[in-house]
């Protein structure tokens, strides 16, 4: 936060700010619907957008001005005002649980004591959008993409949550800045400071939840174009499905930004020390360091998305419902009872 | 009373001190983002053309036509699941403020919690032999 003495200045700042980050992120998801186009062309050894603008930088601006000019068709039999609340209701979700990510040193739309439960309540809101958008269509392909979609984010969540309290009894605070601060130590052994190496049962279990909640391959059931045609989206077109993609990706950022900050540091690095007065050379240098690492882990993502195979629902519910919650809850009690009792050995390694 | 009136009294300044400041940006990034939503939504009204066809809306189920209609019953699998989430989430939901302060709480705050999540997980392990979690 700015103290640039002048209350104005701090309004100024304080409207910027949100400004600023909201553009930030939705400027971010065409830049990685191109990213991802041409890193899966890459992976599948084939050339991808290339024509639109130099190396098909311009490709996605074609795309959303070809989406904005399509017919907004609405079938027959729709229940019409849900139908249009289903894609607003996935995109405003994501795009809202962003404002409690710390994107620079101590740099976010909004802080609260709660940051991450707040993240945690509008960040599974999206259920309804899925569900709405999957019901509204009168189409049965979209009613079980739409089912599908939410009883597997819904499971997932449980997992996700019960992972995200282990690193809160690590940290024993609830600010995502002072988790990120929590996670720093001078020096390369400083790296050992992250909660992937000091939860990496959590961070496991919270990068595979991250998965199945924002639906993407391998577990994206809920659209598997080979048995649901497009699951949920179906009957969509236009802006509205843009919109469901946009959802799709910013909830991809927000999921990542995450796990930056809960396992990975932040906008911390071991070797940078974090200065009590940061000025402005800092804080870039911090917001530099948070997009690293963001890219590294949406590099991540897309790479997993052209790898691997789809799982089949009973599977993927299966593994949710018998692997995942009593590894978490495991990992919950041992976590607490290494805590207290000062066990050290019982959750990270031999240090 | 609201941010703007207060900068223009210029005596209760404090009041708009830091808190107050991230209610502030939250407010106008939750209104960027309905404005945002509207937007595109009325845009995909507006601006694409205009063809109505009876045969172009009807619901596409793979080209074949429409037996019935998508408003039918479907697997109570589903709800179990919803009703199996509801209870997981409130214990989650429970958890998260002894996540904070577990180490004061010591010895006796792990003895409540670990007799909570033991008769949990008694309770997911009798799911698992009654089936509930099987999906076929």
């Amino acid at each position: 936060m700015s103290d640039s003495g002048s209350p104005l200045m701090d309004v100024f700042f304080a409207i910027l700010r949100a400004v600023v980050i909201f553009a930030a992120v939705l400027q971010v998801v065409p830049a990685l619907v191109y990213f991802e186009r041409r890193l899966a062309a890459w992976i599948q050894d084939r050339i991808g957008p290339n024509q639109v603008g130099p190396v098909g930088l311009l490709q996605p601006l074609a795309d959303v001005i070809k989406l904005a000019f399509k017919e907004d068709l609405t079938p027959e039999g729709v229940d019409k005002w849900i139908y249009r609340l289903g894609p607003a209701l996935v995109y405003a979700p994501a795009i809202l649980a962003f404002t409690v990510i710390p994107v620079g040193m101590d740099l976010q739309v909004a802080s609260f004591d709660v940051g991450v439960i707040f993240l945690l309540t509008i960040g599974s809101f999206s259920v309804y959008g899925l569900a709405f958008g999957g019901w509204a269509s009168n189409n049965k392909y979209s009613l079980l993409g739409g089912l599908r979609a939410s009883a597997q984010m819904i499971s997932y969540e449980v997992a996700l949550g019960l992972s995200v309290i282990a690193i809160l009894m690590t940290a024993e605070t609830v600010d995502l800045n002072s988790i990120i601060r929590q996670q720093w130590a001078a020096g390369t052994l400083g790296l050992l400071q992250w909660n992937i190496f000091q939860q990496p049962l959590a961070a496991g279990i919270f990068l595979v939840a991250a998965f199945a909640e924002t639906n993407r391959l391998p577990f994206d059931l809920a659209e598997c174009e080979a048995e649901l045609v497009g699951g949920f989206h179906t009957e969509y077109t236009g802006l509205k499905f843009a919109m469901f993609f946009m959802g799709e990706y910013v909830a991809m950022i927000t999921m990542s930004a995450l796990m930056v900050t809960m396992f990975l540091g932040g906008w911390s690095l071991p070797w940078v020390e974090i200065p009590t007065t940061p000025g402005v050379g800092d804080i870039a240098l911090s917001i530099g360091i948070f997009m690293s690492k963001l890219i590294v882990l949406l590099f991540f993502y897309i790479w997993v998305r052209w790898t691997l195979p789809r799982f089949r629902y009973d599977q993927l519910m299966g593994i949710g419902w018998k692997v995942f919650i009593p590894l978490s809850l495991l990992n919950l009690g041992l976590t607490a009872l290494s805590g207290v009792l000062g066990w050290n050995w019982l959750i990270p390694l031999p240090w | 009373m609201p941010t703007f009136l207060l900068l223009n009294s210029g005596i209760m300044w404090p009041s708009v001190a830091a808190g107050n400041l991230d209610l502030l940006s939250l407010t106008i990034f939750v209104i960027l983002t309905i404005v945002v939503g509207a937007v595109l939504l009325i845009l995909s009204e507006l601006l694409g053309p205009r063809r109505r066809d009876p045969e172009k809306e009807t619901i596409y189920e793979c080209g074949v036509p429409l037996l019935d209609s998508a408003r039918e019953p479907f697997t109570v699998k589903f709800h179990l699941v919803a009703i199996l989430f509801i209870l997981f989430d409130i214990e989650t939901v429970f958890l998260l403020p002894y996540a904070v302060v577990y180490k004061k709480l010591g010895i006796v705050g792990l003895a409540e919690m670990g007799v909570f999540l033991l008769i949990l997980a008694g309770g997911l392990v009798y799911l698992w032999k009654r089936g509930a979690l099987e999906w076929d």
